[in-house]
């Protein structure tokens, strides 16, 4: 065993000092309100079960997990876990927690919390759609099939001490600790309310839910006893439902709203983007997402690598971006640039008509052929579509356009022989967490290829896979930069097969109001979505 | 009156078992699986497998009905795959904003549709005449969402005489009211006009005249109150017009009432919300058209209940 980190208050207060220039986190005052507008009703505020961009970073602010990340970064670093040991061959983890940290009703959060909800994410009655996440822990497949009460692989040392064993290395488990899913509740509180514990949440984080007017409003205010003292920054965060993202921009503009959380309509975007007004409101900033079209490797002709290679030059990715008004940058792989592991300097396939011609001819399809593209059905995702229909039409493939309900897509996806072409526009893929391997396994990988999988180009490659496993293997820290590299080779490696064609990764265009201050990565955080509502701070009480 | 009222609503009973099982085969024959929905993206196929036989979803089509019927006669209306709250709570919750709308609609179409009517009626043939039909033929074919942007944007934005969209007071029911009511003004003033057109011309309002009685006196002591009959008959059956209007209306506006629960829960394919949605909108047109077939009647002696 090695003491690898023993992150106190002085470095978490560092790595937040450092980020915020100009003015620095202690400087800051507590105080003052922000006002953020949403289209939809907040659906469930239950960290087991809520799964949307929308209540993921509400959920993030009233619940605390062992981990978390450092503000605007893809960072990780302890939470509620003042410090952590792994063993030396990556199988099991131990984390100290911290003292002092309260629940919103009054209770000290110990071990055995912790330990409760990573239990209760798992148990099949919960319907968690995070529960998968936890597949490393020994006993989970007890659990998740409803015939263990508990996961074996969890125990609790003391109250301020928790073990967890693994079955194999999982270099990814503290990202998996600082997903919602794995947050922590008051059994007390889950009990109490039953199946409506997402509408009365408790949790240990720094907002608490004071006031949820169904369909109105819902009302965050400071929880006093925070551990983690200094933050949140506001005193108060007002969440209005039910605004139309037009109207919520022109109330932004009267100084009602602070923060549109539906961003800018893209039917508006051009418009906002130049007007004098809205201009230095807007922030721009990265996504954990990449579009792609897959090619179903398990039907002819995308059976051949020539075929796959000559789709990857045939599209014409900046006429895609123009389509949807530059809200993204052109993709050449299957990672986004902001995710650790990317390939800066790898150039993927150019556009390039004539050589894709010439691919197609190798591979004896000189004359073109006759295929599918599946597509979902609401805008912009038919359109983009069709420039690829274009594209291909150039080199001789004629692809019609199937444009269906998300579900149909999605279901034709998972079925080895119906779909050969799908645009994943609007369904895939953005990363669960800031790691490479988030968009291996379940899109790429041997295991996600099988029915009702979301491996819709039926791409199986075992050596990559053994590659993978090895990879996620690497629990130690230190070798977390070799890692990383061997990420970027199996990525590589896959746009050799180029089961994919990689189109664009979507950029994020965050709008906020003159009054609230903070880095501008807060405002882009790769986690919280559409601010970090924890640091942001109102500049009329500074 | 008693047997007819005792049939109407064994009838209404029906309609309303009928609707409930024509929307249970729709949404049953929707493509989407609630299980996949639920279990998200990362779920195993046992994990789906699991889901699905928590909700019944495993169950023959005719023992998933019974079983939504058995919990309707209760009151259940069932829980929302994604709010993960009762759906009774959720319409309870955002049926007064809904109820408060439709007053405030039924308001502006009558002080709109009605004025408009007898204006146009008395200044027939003039060009007074000509714009009120103009506007009530607007009224009734231009879609909602446009007069309710154009309203907002015109009054809200630029004059700032109430406030973008919302609830709570006075000032934020204005706008969406007269959106909501403006459809049905339209209707009412054309139907205020031809009926005051007609009853202008009957006898006893010349021989009302001839006794020396005033203009006005006429207009609101003989004429209108034969002309309005028809029209008030109308309400109950405008409700039906209220029930489709509130998801355009309320979506514009940011109205908290179900019809804006209804919209979201169609992007969402959020079953259980729309069924809910959908019958509770059902017994409302169905109650309001039983209303205004025993009203008229009672306001006009020349129909009798058979």
């Amino acid at each position: 065993m090695r003491k690898l980190l023993l992150a106190g208050a002085a470095a978490a207060a560092l790595s937040t000092s450092a980020m915020l220039v100009p003015a620095l986190a202690q400087d800051i005052k507590q105080g003052g309100s922000m006002t953020v507008t949403y289209k939809d009703d907040v659906s469930t505020l239950d960290p087991a079960i809520g799964y949307d961009w929308q209540n993921w970073s509400m959920i993030k602010s009233l619940f605390d997990g062992l981990m978390d990340y450092v503000p605007g970064t893809t960072e990780l670093r302890p939470e509620i876990a003042e410090s952590y040991e792994i063993s030396d061959d990556g199988t099991v983890f131990t984390f100290k927690l911290r003292e002092g940290v309260k629940f919103h009703n009054g209770r000290a959060l110990t071990a055995e919390d912790v330990k409760y909800s990573i239990e209760r994410t798992v148990n099949p009655k919960t319907q968690s759609p995070g529960a998968g996440f936890f597949g490393s822990i020994k006993g989970f497949e007890e659990a998740s099939g409803g015939n263990a009460d508990g996961l074996s692989g969890i125990t609790v040392v003391d109250d301020h001490t928790i073990k967890f064993e693994l079955s194999r290395p999982d270099a990814t488990f503290l990202h998996v600790l600082a997903l919602n899913f794995a947050h922590v509740v008051p059994k007390e509180e889950v009990e109490k309310h039953g199946a409506d514990f997402g509408k009365h949440p408790v949790g240990s984080g720094a907002f608490k839910l004071a006031e949820w007017t169904l369909g109105q409003r819902l009302v965050f205010e400071r929880f006093e006893d925070y551990w983690n003292s200094g933050v949140p920054k506001l005193d108060q965060i007002v969440f209005e439902v039910g605004q139309e993202p037009v109207v919520a921009l022109l109330r932004l503009q009267n100084g009602e709203v602070d923060a549109p959380g539906d961003g800018i309509p893209p039917a508006k975007f051009i418009e906002v983007k130049n007007d004098p007004k809205f201009k230095d409101l807007i922030i721009q900033g990265g996504q954990l997402h990449t579009g792609y079209v897959t090619m179903n490797v398990k039907m002819e002709p995308f059976d051949k690598p020539e075929v796959r290679k000559a789709v990857n030059m045939a599209i014409n990715k900046d006429r895609i971006l123009r389509i949807i008004n530059g809200r993204a940058v052109a993709a050449n792989q299957p990672l986004p640039p902001s995710m650790p592991g990317y390939a800066k300097d790898y150039e993927g396939y150019a556009y390039d008509p004539e050589a894709a011609k010439a691919l197609l001819a190798e591979a004896g399809l000189a004359d073109g052929f006759e295929t599918e593209l599946y597509v979902m059905n609401t805008d912009p995702q038919p359109r983009i579509a069709q420039a690829i229909q274009q594209d291909l039409k150039a080199i001789g493939i004629n692809a019609s356009i199937k444009s269906l309900a998300q579900a149909n897509v999605i279901a034709a996806g998972g079925e080895e022989d119906q779909a050969p072409m799908i645009w994943s526009g609007g369904m895939a893929w953005i990363a669960d967490f800031p790691d490479p391997s988030n968009f291996y396994g379940p899109i790429l990988g041997c295991d996600g290829a099988v029915p009702g999988g979301w491996n819709w180009a039926w791409y199986c490659n075992e050596d990559l896979d053994a590659m993978a496993k090895d990879a996620d293997a690497m629990v130690d820290p230190e070798k977390a930069g070799e890692r990383e590299a061997m990420w970027r080779d199996i990525y590589l490696k896959v746009m050799e097969d180029a089961p994919w064609a990689p189109i664009f990764n979507e950029e994020r265009f965050t709008i906020r109001s003159e009054r609230i201050g903070g880095d501008d990565k807060l405002f882009v955080d790769p986690v919280h979505i559409p601010v970090h509502y924890d640091e942001v701070y109102a500049k009329d009480v500074q | 009156m008693p047997a007819y009222v005792a049939r109407r609503l064994i009838q209404t009973a029906l309609i309303l078992l009928g609707i409930s099982f024509v929307t249970f085969v729709l949404l049953y024959l929707v493509p989407a699986d609630p299980a996949r929905q639920i279990a998200g993206r990362s779920a195993t196929a046992a994990t789906v497998e699991n889901i699905r036989e928590q909700l019944g979803l495993n169950l023959p089509f005719y023992e998933q009905y019974l079983r939504y019927l058995g919990g309707l006669l209760n009151g259940d209306l069932g829980r929302s795959y994604l709010q993960k709250t009762e759906v009774s709570e959720l319409i309870a919750s955002r049926l007064p904003a809904s109820l408060l709308l439709m007053v405030g609609a039924i308001f502006c179409e009558l002080v709109l549709g009605l004025t408009m009517g007898v204006v146009a009626a008395l200044k027939r043939g003039s060009r007074t005449d000509d714009t009120l039909m103009i506007a009530s033929f607007v009224g009734v074919s231009a879609p909602q969402f446009v007069i309710g942007i154009l309203l907002l944007y015109v009054f809200a934005v630029k004059l700032g005489w109430f406030p973008i969209g919302g609830y709570g007071t006075f000032a934020h029911l204005v706008l969406p009211s007269i959106t909501l009511g403006f459809l049905g003004a339209g209707w009412y003033s054309r139907m205020m006009r031809s009926s005051l057109i007609d009853v202008l011309r009957q006898d006893y309002i010349r021989t009302a005249r001839a006794t020396g009685a005033t203009r006005a006196k006429v207009l609101f002591g003989h004429a209108l109150p034969n002309a309005i009959l028809p029209i008030i008959a109308m309400i109950g059956i405008d409700i039906g017009l209220f029930m489709s209007g509130i998801v355009v209306v309320e979506s514009v506006f940011g109205w908290p009432g179900i019809g804006q629960l209804a919209w979201q829960a169609i992007q969402r394919v959020d079953i259980p919300i729309i069924m809910g949605v959908t019958l509770v909108s059902a017994c409302a047109i169905v109650l309001g058209n039983l209303l205004a077939d025993l009203i008229t009647p009672l306001i006009d002696p020349r129909i009798k209940l058979r």
